[in-house]
């Protein structure tokens, strides 16, 4: 039996996560509604990272619940494993395999039945025809990502999860990145969790941002709203604030 | 897109396929890996080989025992390299930071576990039958002709040598690849106590109830029975397969032990020492 349906497709109930006498989260609690863009925003340490591999499956909370599309992690993660898909710094593609033997591979491993016209799609939609048979390892950075993001969108995705998706990259493939993920999730209607330390990408991509601080949530509302109610510019003079335990006093002044 | 529903698939092969696929596309694109699966076996056989030879030619009991060096070499070989290429093909994964793309796809453990098998016998395949072959060029020992009594051993010595992969590879899951060594050197202790050149008497009466508690012994005795008495001792391999079906549960409830160890304490994601 699937936990009971939440009209969310992700939602964190008062999850703990100690490693032996390190809190990494303490009690947050947040819920993402279908087909938004969430950012997750914090310092190193801050508990993001930790969050989203909790979301993943990959580590078990020490307390509290997460579910994903109804299904309890990391419990029943395999009722759900193959409508989500992520993109991390933490992981590579093979470096020695090609991209079309990569895309073979995790095509086949997320259940895709016609993996060569998924990797014809993806192909023609992040333009990776040029390289196809080039080993993955002797791509430029640009060219990885365009992979690394190819390979989290074979299976179609309801929930995406990104993790620095353009760490790396220059400003134009950046860009371009970004408007690939803004289209994607506008014409599957995914929901998206994105950590990332680039105010600007959040500022564009998300609907809503959630502030981690020593495994806390800080704040959590729209981008535009954080920045009025703090009295700022933009999203990293926020950040800023938030992180050096300015933003309250800033907040409570005005 | 057509989609498979995989979340009612229990176990399943075609994933199992996947990860057979690329570890098959990793070694047909690297030839000092397929180098590196032929030529230790080849140098030690040829070491026992030709050390044989010598002794055979200085000890009535030694012409008498054809082959039983070269015999247990290769089949030391089969347990050994049977367990490297269950534990490299996992090594791989982590040396490419490909595990968390793994443990985060649909992919089920006992997929995993399976899929590594299937490598492990590839790997041995492409190591041992051109050894084996030079054993006959070289000195006149066919492995082959063991026939039935080759499978059997063959069996067993794969059974343990999984049993020893899936332990290891737990190890690895939880500790990261600061753990690595113990892929390369857990099958050693193994060496000195089943008693791969020598009978099981040999040891002192205490170490033999050590030695009798391990399939691998069971093989090499039943080896030398065949070589040197001419008699297939199937008591022997039905002890054997009996002490393997234990030590390979014994290797999944280790490695499901350490897996949700690692899911605790995070490092899945990690990899590293």
């Amino acid at each position: 039996m699937l936990a009971p349906a939440t009209e969310f497709p992700i939602a964190v109930d008062r999850l703990v996560k100690l490693y032996k006498t390190v809190t990494a989260v303490e009690g947050i609690s947040f819920s993402i509604e279908a087909g938004s863009c969430v950012g997750l925003l914090g310092g190193n340490g801050a508990g993001k990272t930790t969050t989203i591999s909790t979301i993943m499956g990959l580590v078990e909370p020490t307390s509290g619940k997460v579910t994903v599309l109804g299904a309890a992690m990391p419990r029943q993660r395999h009722r759900v494993l193959h409508r989500i898909n992520f993109e991390s710094p933490y992981v590579n593609m093979p470096m020695r395999l090609t991209v079309r033997q990569n895309m073979n591979v995790f095509g086949m491993l997320y259940g895709c039945q016609d993996v060569a016209g998924r990797m014809r799609a993806l192909a023609d939609e992040l333009d990776l025809h040029e390289f196809l048979d080039r080993q993955t390892g002797k791509l430029s950075s640009g060219q990885k990502t365009r992979v690394a993001l190819a390979k989290s969108l074979i299976n179609q995705p309801e929930i995406l999860l990104l993790d620095e998706p353009t760490a790396s990259l220059d400003p134009d493939t950046a860009d371009w990145v970004r408007g690939r993920l803004e289209r994607y999730r506008r014409e599957r209607g995914a929901t998206v969790l994105l950590a990332s330390h680039n105010m600007s990408e959040v500022e564009r991509l998300c609907d809503r941002v959630i502030m981690l601080k020593s495994g806390r949530i800080e704040d959590d509302d729209t981008p535009a709203r954080l920045i009025a109610r703090y009295g700022r510019s933009n999203l990293e003079e926020v950040f800023l604030d938030i992180a050096r335990g300015t933003g309250e006093a800033r907040e409570a002044a005005r | 897109m057509s989609m498979q529903s995989p979340a009612r698939i229990a176990f399943s092969p075609r994933r199992v396929f996947a990860i057979v696929l690329r570890h098959w596309y990793l070694l047909s694109s690297s030839w000092p890996r397929v180098l590196d699966l032929i030529y230790w076996p080849a140098v030690q056989m040829l070491m026992w080989g030709f050390l044989q030879q010598y002794v055979s030619q200085n000890s009535g009991f030694f012409a008498n025992a054809a082959g039983t060096f070269i015999g247990a070499v290769m089949l030391w070989d089969i347990l050994f390299r049977g367990q490297l290429g269950f534990s490299i093909s996992f090594l791989e994964e982590m040396y490419a930071r490909n595990l968390g793309n793994l443990m985060m796809s649909p992919l089920r453990p006992a997929e995993f576990v399976t899929a590594l098998m299937i490598q492990s016998v590839i790997r041995l395949s492409i190591g041992m039958v051109p050894v084996s072959l030079l054993a006959i060029a070289f000195f006149d020992f066919n492995l082959w002709g063991l026939g039935l009594a080759l499978a059997v051993f063959f069996m067993n010595l794969l059974l343990t040598s999984w049993a020893i992969g899936i332990l290891v590879a737990g190890i690895l899951l939880r500790h990261g690849l600061g753990a690595e060594n113990m892929a390369w050197s857990f099958m050693f202790l193994f060496l000195p106590l089943t008693c791969v050149y020598y009978p099981v008497d040999v040891l002192p009466s205490w170490l033999q109830v050590f030695a009798w508690m391990l399939p691998p012994t069971y093989v090499f005795e039943g080896m030398r029975a065949l070589l040197i008495d001419h008699v297939f001792r199937a008591d022997l391999m039905v002890q054997a397969f009996a002490l393997n079906a234990v030590l390979f549960a014994g290797g999944v409830i280790g490695f499901l032990l350490f897996l949700k160890s690692a899911r605790r304490e995070g490092t899945l994601l990690q990899g590293g020492d």
